[in-house]
């Protein structure tokens, strides 16, 4: 087996392909010289469209029916710390996959550089490998390892091809984000030789092997836990971890903060759901009240001061810390429709808000500022323009029928089932987000043009096409998830049964037991729920 | 034939999707009749599928389409429920909506967004159907989202004035607060059923704790009164004003705004297993809401704001009938007020379209001369709306009064001094319009004909006077604003409108004369609409048990109301026998100072909690982070000897460090 792809179902080794072909192309830019620019557009654009072409791909031939980790494929890397290769893909993963193999695509389709092209899509591409390799590795030092490789990239975009402040954005960013996942590398290696240790000595980075041995004592649990915490929190942000975001975002290329957005920050979620929940769930359920608080916290306040924001990108900035609020509280709701919710959240937020930030470079382009003060009048001059920032807005701040209602419902809901009052709280975030969003757009859209923005152009058709994909998932999500969900539930329904094995009197929390009622007949009200289809 | 149902509320989504793609290019007037045709096709299949209905044996009819969001245990379909209730429902919905689409055709003639203005509409019309249609909560809050974004929409439509945009953000807000309760209500039914439909829940609702019932229904309450502007969530209607008229008749009159009383129809079965306080709570919403908005619509200037208060006004009748139990009234006043009301407004913008965009009531009167076919279409409506008989108004808020008194005295008296207050309102404003003096004249002779130019320029100055108007909102209680006229090119005379507008006109007004036959008082095998909707109010409605002398003398004791109300307000508006200022005084001009007040907090104490929140982020949480940078900068500068100290070769050694490691794990993966 040694030094040998094993791939399951397919002959064709589709994760590493989906892993290395970024790097390759990286490397080709790298190969390239700096005078040929528009080679280093067509290595980028290319091995970007591989990538997203490959996920769709993945998409249509995952086993909707299979809970586990799919299309695996595994190699000994070293073998004396049993530090496996492993890839896989299960229902928890899958959509963030195929959510990078699509925005990555579109983010270079809609902003360009100014300057310096070659390490722009070079660093770019890279990009894409480390996030790929975080949501397919199934061992622990190679998730630490694809989680690290995203930071370096994005530092390198934000202070080279960011905006005025952007040293001091990508400075922030890069320390921040430092911090939290050094401590989470003492973890990382803590967990494999206490939990190798149980094994009949060694030590063992693999992710399944760790889970299921459950041999970690209950304090080192939780205090792995909060190390793993600690570096999720940072990224995702959780309250009070998030003043990078604002910055990066503020000071980011366009390309930058779709990628930020959409894509990485779910580093931090997806972190909380594979390692916080399935490898400590004794700690988790432990400390579920706390995060859940968090999420709320970040919710509320993450809009409040978004709605005092005077810079558009900083508002997008805010509202992505509330909907990622959303994120953690569907996490630790601890049940099968909080987790769907937020994974569906997760894939919502990454569309919306990578669009919102794609229009918002447009408009950059044209206006050479993101101060709303600057702006009036905007839909007169560009109604369409305007008809698409409408379209996402109204996304963004949940409207049903569009995509960002489905995760938001489903998670107060799983919130409600497990803690009724932060829900209640929680769905106050729904009358903030239309606050912000409307007062905003009525500021920038609504009114007279101003001189300085009578010029203003409407979308070309150039900028329209890498729109069009995220316009069709909005409605689609918005109205026909249930392909979606289908594919999510086996395995969360999987981790869920997981958490309720090794946590004694855990019960994941659902509807009543009808004490106050004569039991309903749950059989128009309960949809299939594979129990495991292994 | 019941199987066509799915078609009601696709018919206006196809509309809205070919005017989405084509509109533009169709434009005035192919896309305003693409629209119309599209919910006059879905009003056919409305009635077809109702006869089917009538023909079922049980009168429900369930469409499931396909499945919408599943999850765990939750599950919801997009279904469509058809029974008496949604049957009435769908039948006035698209019966006035087809009504007012054509009216639009004329008068949205020459608008720039002509075809924009329809693509909403008809997007509208299929919120609203998905709405009464939906087979569970959730769907239903579909439909509530979406007429709610459409309103904004409509409400900003004409957006270039500030005035508008703050208005449509201002109710969308405003409706959300409700949509938080509604949300939360729909999370509780969840929690205690393990379904959201209605068909499911609804019949086991019996089984209910009484604090689970009181919750879900006070929730679900709050949603209502923000979809249907009762207090203290009234504050949106009277500015969604700023929409077109057609708007103001479709979406803020005849239809949206009786979502909520809709949805607590509903749920009757849960609101009969609440605490008693619930239903109370609900009744003495509505009458406080409607003797409050009736006396602001007594001193309102603005043709269309009488209009809107006077809504606000009957829907708190509703909701009077909700509480009371009486859920048939509510519906029976919820479908004639639609006739009347959406007839009422479409006269108003038929004036306002022949005053030349004026709608300041003072400017105008003796109309009934130069625009007889208005004129009498809007008396169909007034004496509706005044509750004269046999219109159908006096029918409509007669049965509700008439529950009232035999369930509570108090409520009662409440009801009947707003029903003699609508007559005056109503009154006056048919006089101050149609009546006496033609006193635009005078307006002319002091300021003049507009020449084109001017028109611009005072267009412009409209918007500087709704900016000052607006500060002087935000500012402090400011006096009766005085007379606002828009100047008319030379030569000016009202006119009576097209065909196309008067053609609604007169088919609203044959339904405000005729509306009560949908259930007279007597005899008692008259009574269609009560035994119709029985099956849906089964065991929580109140039974009528008034003696028939009672009854009769309640009728013709509101009948005396109404008179009286009507001729007081012909001695002081027409006849000016008593100075008018004394019946308006600031406090009704000025709503209560409840919006204003309402303004001033927020701009006030609310801006001041934001605004504090975004500075602690700045300085504290963001102070502590650059604190901590700060001290690390200073521990990096003194560790500088033997490192270079910056980020950017750290992070470019870690890039390289990890692709080397990579590279290393592919040549031994792939070798």
């Amino acid at each position: 087996m040694n030094g040998v792809l094993a791939a399951q179902g397919l002959s064709f080794p589709i994760l590493p392909a989906l892993v290395f072909i970024p790097i390759i192309g990286a490397l080709i830019i790298a190969a390239l010289p700096a005078r040929r620019v528009e080679l280093h557009r067509l290595v980028a654009i290319a091995s970007a469209v591989v990538l997203g072409a490959l996920s769709v791909w993945l998409l249509v031939a995952f086993d909707p029916s299979n809970p586990g980790l799919q299309f695996v494929s595994s190699a000994m890397w070293v073998e004396a710390l049993d530090i496996k290769f492993v890839l896989g893909v299960d229902g928890i993963s899958l959509f963030l996959v195929v959510l990078t193999g699509i925005l990555f695509p579109i983010a270079l389709f809609a902003a360009k550089p100014e300057h310096s092209e070659k390490g722009y899509y070079f660093w770019l591409t890279l990009l894409g490998a480390g996030c790929m390799a975080v949501f397919l590795a199934g061992d622990l030092f190679l998730f630490f390892l694809g989680f690290e490789l995203t930071l370096v990239p994005l530092y390198f975009l934000i202070g080279k091809w960011g905006h005025g402040r952007r040293v001091y954005a990508a400075n922030k960013f890069f320390l921040f984000t430092m911090a939290g996942s050094a401590l989470m590398l003492v973890c990382i290696v803590a967990l494999a030789v206490l939990d190798g240790a149980g094994e009949g000595g060694g030590v063992t980075f693999d992710l399944v092997r760790i889970a299921e041995g459950g041999v970690l004592s209950e304090t080192a649990q939780r205090v792995l836990f909060l190390g793993f915490v600690a570096a999720f929190a940072v990224k995702v942000p959780v309250f009070p971890f998030h003043t990078w975001l604002p910055d990066a975002h503020t000071e980011a290329p366009t390309a930058g903060s779709v990628d930020l957005a959409g894509v990485l920050l779910k580093l931090g979620t997806y972190g909380f759901i594979r390692y916080g929940l399935y490898l400590f769930p004794e700690a988790a359920v432990w400390a579920a009240p706390a995060l859940i608080s968090l999420g709320l916290i970040g919710i509320i306040y993450g809009a409040v001061v978004a709605a005092m924001q005077r810079n558009l990108k900083r508002l997008v900035a805010y509202s992505s810390v509330s909907h990622m609020g959303f994120a953690v509280m569907g996490i630790f709701a601890l049940n099968v429709e909080g987790l769907e919710g937020s994974i569906m959240q997760m894939v919502n937020h990454g569309i919306i808000t990578g669009a919102l930030f794609i229009l918002l470079g447009y408009l950059y382009k044209r206006r050479h500022t993101y101060e709303i003060s600057e702006l009036s009048g905007l839909q007169k001059v560009a109604p369409v323009f305007a008809g698409l920032f409408t379209l996402f807005m109204l996304a963004s701040i949940g409207v049903p029928g569009l995509a960002g209602f489905v995760g938001e419902f489903l998670i107060l809901l799983g919130t409600f089932l497990a803690h009724r009052w932060w829900a209640v709280v929680a769905a106050v975030g729904v009358i903030l987000a239309a606050l912000y969003m409307l007062w905003a757009y009525q500021r920038v859209f609504h009114g007279e043009p101003s001189e300085a923005n009578r010029s203003f152009k409407d979308i070309k058709l150039a900028e329209f096409l890498p729109l069009v994909p995220l316009i069709g998932l909005v409605f689609f999500i918005g109205l026909y998830p249930k392909p979606i969900l289908e594919r999510i539930e086996p395995s969360v329904q999987l981790l869920v049964e997981h958490i309720e094995r090794q946590v004694p009197g855990f019960e994941s929390p659902g509807t009543q037991d009808g004490s106050e009622l004569q039991p309903v007949a749950s059989g128009a009200g309960s949809g299939s729920s594979p129990e495991g289809g292994e | 034939m019941v199987e066509l149902l799915w078609l009601v509320p696709a018919l206006p989504l196809a509309g809205f999707v070919i005017l989405v793609l084509a509109g533009r290019r169709m434009g005035e007037p192919a896309a305003g009749w693409i629209a119309t045709l599209m919910v006059t096709a879905s009003f056919v299949v409305s009635c077809v599928a109702f006869v089917g209905l009538v023909g079922l044996e049980d009168h429900v009819f369930v469409q499931t389409l396909f499945t919408w969001i599943p999850a765990g245990d939750f599950l919801v379909d997009i279904g469509l429920y058809l029974d008496p209730l949604s049957g009435v429902m769908i039948l006035f919905i698209t019966g006035i909506s087809a009504l007012i689409h054509l009216y639009s055709i004329g008068y949205m003639h020459g608008d720039a967004n002509f075809s924009k203005f329809f693509i909403y509409l008809n997007l509208f019309v299929f919120s609203m159907l998905v709405l009464v249609l939906g087979d569970n909560l959730l769907l239903t809050f579909l439909g509530w989202e979406g007429v709610g974004a459409c309103s904004y929409f409509l409400i900003s439509f004409w957006f270039t004035k500030p005035a508008n945009a703050s208005a449509g953000k201002k109710a969308f807000v405003t409706n959300r607060i409700g949509d938080w309760g509604f949300l939360v209500g729909i999370f509780m039914v969840f929690f205690t059923f393990g379904s959201l439909n209605y068909s499911d829940f609804l019949p086991e609702a019996g089984g209910l704790a009484q604090t689970t019932a009181t919750f879900i229904a006070v929730m679900l309450f709050i949603g209502a009164i923000g979809k249907s502007a009762q207090l203290p969530l009234s504050v949106w209607l009277p500015d969604a004003m700023a929409g077109p008229t057609p708007v103001s008749a479709l979406i803020h009159a005849a239809t949206m705004v009786t979502a909520g009383v809709y949805l607590l129809s509903r749920i009757n079965p849960i609101i009969a297993v609440s605490a008693d306080w619930v239903p109370m709570l609900i009744a003495w919403t509505g009458a406080i809401t409607a003797l409050l908005a009736a006396t602001v619509a007594v001193a309102q200037n603005d043709i269309k704001k009488v209009l809107a208060y006077s809504t606000v006004e009957m829907l708190g009748f509703m909701f009077m009938g909700v509480g009371i139990g009486a859920y048939w009234t509510a519906i029976f006043l919820m479908v004639v007020h639609a006739f009347f009301k959406a007839l009422l407004f479409l006269c108003a913008g038929s004036v306002i379209h022949g005053m030349h965009e004026n709608q300041d009531m003072r400017v105008m009167g003796g109309l009934r001369v130069l625009m007889p076919v208005t004129f009498l279409a809007y008396l169909a409506g007034w004496f509706s709306l005044a509750g004269i008989p046999p219109f159908s108004g006096f029918f409509g808020k007669d049965e509700v009064l008439t529950y009232a008194f035999q369930e509570n005295k108090a409520l009662w008296v409440v009801g009947v001094i707003a029903a003699f207050l609508t007559a005056v309102y109503i009154g006056r404003q048919a006089f101050m319009v149609f009546f006496g003096e033609e006193r635009w004249p005078q307006y002319i002779a002091r300021l003049g004909t507009a020449t084109p130019a001017m028109v611009e320029a005072t267009a412009a100055a409209d918007e500087a006077a709704i900016a000052a108007e607006e500060a002087a909102d935000e500012g402090g209680f400011d006096e009766v604003d005085d007379v606002e006229f828009h100047p008319v090119p030379e030569g000016f005379r009202p006119h009576e409108s097209p065909w196309l507008m008067t053609l609604p006109l007169v088919v609203l007004a044959v339904l405000s004369v005729v509306g009560g036959l949908l259930n007279l008082p007597f005899p008692k095998s008259m009574h269609y609409l009560e035994k119709w909707l029985e099956p849906v109010f089964e065991g929580s409605a109140v039974k009528l048990e008034l003696s028939s002398g009672t009854i009769v003398g309640l009728l013709v004791f509101s009948t005396v109301v109404a008179l009286i109300g009507t001729a007081f307000a012909a001695a002081v508006w027409l006849r000016g026998r008593i100075d008018a200022r004394r019946f308006q005084p600031a406090l009704f001009v000025n709503a209560w100072y409840y919006d204003s007040a309402l303004s001033r907090f927020v701009a006030g104490p609310g801006t001041d909690a934001f605004e504090s929140t975004a500075s602690f982020d700045r300085t504290v949480i963001d102070g502590a982070v650059n604190g901590v940078g700060g001290v690390a900068t200073r521990a990096g500068q003194a560790l500088r000897q033997t490192q270079s100290g910056y980020v950017r070769r750290y992070a470019l050694g870690i890039g390289i460090g990890s692709l080397l490691i990579l590279a290393f794990m592919f040549t031994r993966v792939v070798g």
